[in-house]
């Protein structure tokens, strides 16, 4: 996060906007990110907002291991990115693969393959299958606290 | 169209595309609409960027732990593929699961089409832009996903089906919280069907929208709510019962315009059912063992039906005698919905296709069982003659190694 300036973070710290990548998870991930967004949870409380473009984002959230067909999509939805940037990595699978460690079509875990893109990608980890709502707003509010 | 900056004229043919991700999408996967002017000409689908290769993953498993694996094919019909394996397992063994095991997977099955209809309503709700219904049906589907972790310990992937009955107990001691839990939800389920029906806007904007006629749910061989709401009167849990259907008092809901109004509202119907489903096995819940202990697999093969929250789920599981499958098949029932787009979609407007596209309630996790690899130009590497070969060669392969199955009969 070279090229930040601390007022960008600080700007970042009060209201991150999340995009949501599905990399070929089984959606149940994917399910409990739009549950935070629901009455119960509702992170609108703390200006966390899912946009639909990643050029309007500071946070990706990321679940499931990253197929092959999914690789390149996902390596540039992350260069559209504006900086300062950062991922959070949701499950099992997207921190390590999970069940489908063995599996033929998968190019890696997403750490590594934006890694392959972005050197100075910044990213935490939600472990969970699938971790529940409240892990995953803790899982945001502690990458925010280590920006 | 003398300048470049120019409209185009209304006839001529654009292509839309949607995709992989997008905000509409919770999972990745691409569409091309064809477009004239405002009307869908062509609807076409990329459909294999969620490929994870469960089925080759399956043979690498054992039996005892495959129904957690195929759990995992898709997060919210997470019970529907492991009860639908073990319904193959048990038919290819010939065995019946003791009571209290079949009332389990009832409980379970019915709890998960409960929060799956609740969220295809919110998000159909989030799709034609009335976020209240979005909020109003999320909210409700909490308190059952509280009753799903209270009775199994986990929102969605509880683990308990296995071979031959279930793994764990659910604890009865819950049983009163989840009938409270459950009166309130039928309550709010209510609300939601009366303030769907009553609605103009909602009426105006859904009635006559991405129609199936009867004949093209037959064509296009379309299962679940999404048949349902066209007046074919077709389910697995009446027509070929498993668990405990048999044995209690429910109804099939059909309604008969086909249109996305009419898709809503049997899944608002089928919500009522499912909860009067869950009332009964709360009230006659059966004693006794909850497994048939260690069974060893013979060879053979076994065919599992189930009716999934979105439809009709197909496993095929084939055995060698080993610990492992030697075939394990899965059609996912929105592998058949999402086919009717081609005759769902062509001919609406481009601003009524996206809830055409989600009135199926499409599950791409569940689907996608084939991936296509490219080769350097932009044509698929293997065409249709290519992959028909390349699965009878495979036949070929496995009839070679294991030998002719003698106690394989047509059922």
């Amino acid at each position: 996060m070279t090229s930040s300036t601390p007022l960008l973070v600080r700007a970042l710290k009060k209201s991150p906007w999340v995009f949501h990548v599905g990399t070929s998870g089984c959606n149940n991930c994917d399910i409990e990110i739009a549950d935070c967004l629901t009455p119960r949870f509702d992170v609108e409380r703390f200006g966390i907002k899912l946009v639909g473009s990643p050029r309007h984002a500071d946070v990706m959230l990321i679940t499931g291991p990253v197929s092959q067909a999914c690789r390149e999509p996902l390596q540039q939805a992350w260069l559209e990115m504006p900086r300062p940037r950062a991922a959070v990595m949701i499950g099992a699978c997207a921190c390590s693969m999970g069940a489908y460690k063995d599996a033929y079509s998968v190019a890696g875990p997403p750490d590594k393959v934006l890694l392959e893109v972005d050197p100075d990608a910044k990213y935490i980890y939600v472990p969970g299958c699938p971790p529940k709502p409240e892990t995953i707003v803790m899982g945001v509010v502690k990458l925010l606290g280590a920006l | 169209m003398s300048s470049p900056t120019s409209s185009p004229a209304p006839t001529e043919r654009r292509v839309v595309q949607i995709g992989p991700f997008h905000p509409l999408l919770e999972e990745p996967v691409g569409f091309s609409l064809g477009v004239e002017g405002e009307t869908v000409v062509d609807v076409d689908a990329r459909m294999d960027y969620i490929h994870k290769g469960i089925e080759i993953l399956a043979q690498q498993r054992t039996y005892d732990m495959l129904p957690i694996l195929l759990e995992r094919i898709c997060g919210i019909c997470s019970v529907t593929h492991s009860v639908c394996f073990c319904n193959a397992a048990e038919d290819l063994l010939q065995v019946e699961i003791p009571p209290r095991a079949s009332y389990i997977r009832t409980i379970i099955a019915e709890l998960e089409r409960v929060h799956s209809h609740l969220l295809w309503v919110g998000l159909a709700g989030h799709f034609i832009g009335y976020n209240t219904v979005f909020m109003w049906a999320w909210k409700y589907r909490e308190p059952v996903c509280d009753v799903f972790e209270m009775l199994t310990g986990h929102r969605q992937n509880s683990a308990l089906p296995m071979v031959g009955g279930v793994r764990r107990d659910i604890p009865e001691k819950y049983f009163d919280e989840a009938r409270k839990t459950l009166d309130m939800v039928d309550g709010k389920v209510q609300m939601l069907t009366d303030a769907v029906l009553d609605d103009p806007v909602l009426a105006a904007r859904l009635k006559g929208v991405g129609v199936l006629t009867p004949e093209e749910v037959m064509a296009w061989g379309v299962v679940g709510p999404t048949a349902r709401a066209s007046g074919v009167d077709t389910d697995v849990r009446r027509d070929e019962p498993y668990a405990a259907y048999a044995e209690l008092d429910w109804d099939v809901c059909t309604t008969p315009n086909g249109d996305v109004f009419d898709k809503a509202v049997v899944r608002l119907l089928e919500l009522k059912e499912s909860i009067k489903i869950l009332r009964q096995c709360f009230d006659n819940m059966p004693s006794g063992d909850l497994n048939l202990g260690t069974l060893h697999m013979p060879r053979g093969e076994g065919i599992g039906r189930y009716e999934a929250p979105r439809g009709e789920d197909i496993h095929y599981l084939r055995s060698n005698g080993t610990n492992m499958p030697e075939r394990l098949k899965v059609r996912a029932p929105s592998y058949t919905n999402i086919a009717s787009f081609k005759a769902s979609c062509i001919g609406e407007k481009i601003s009524d296709v996206t809830i055409t596209l989600a009135a199926c309630d499409p599950c791409y996790s569940c689907t996608e069982r084939a991936a296509v690899v490219r080769g350097d130009g932009d044509q698929p590497e293997r065409t249709f003659g290519d992959l028909v070969r390349l699965s009878q060669a495979e036949t070929r392969r496995l009839a070679s190694e294991m030998g002719r199955l003698p106690d394989l009969q047509l059922k």
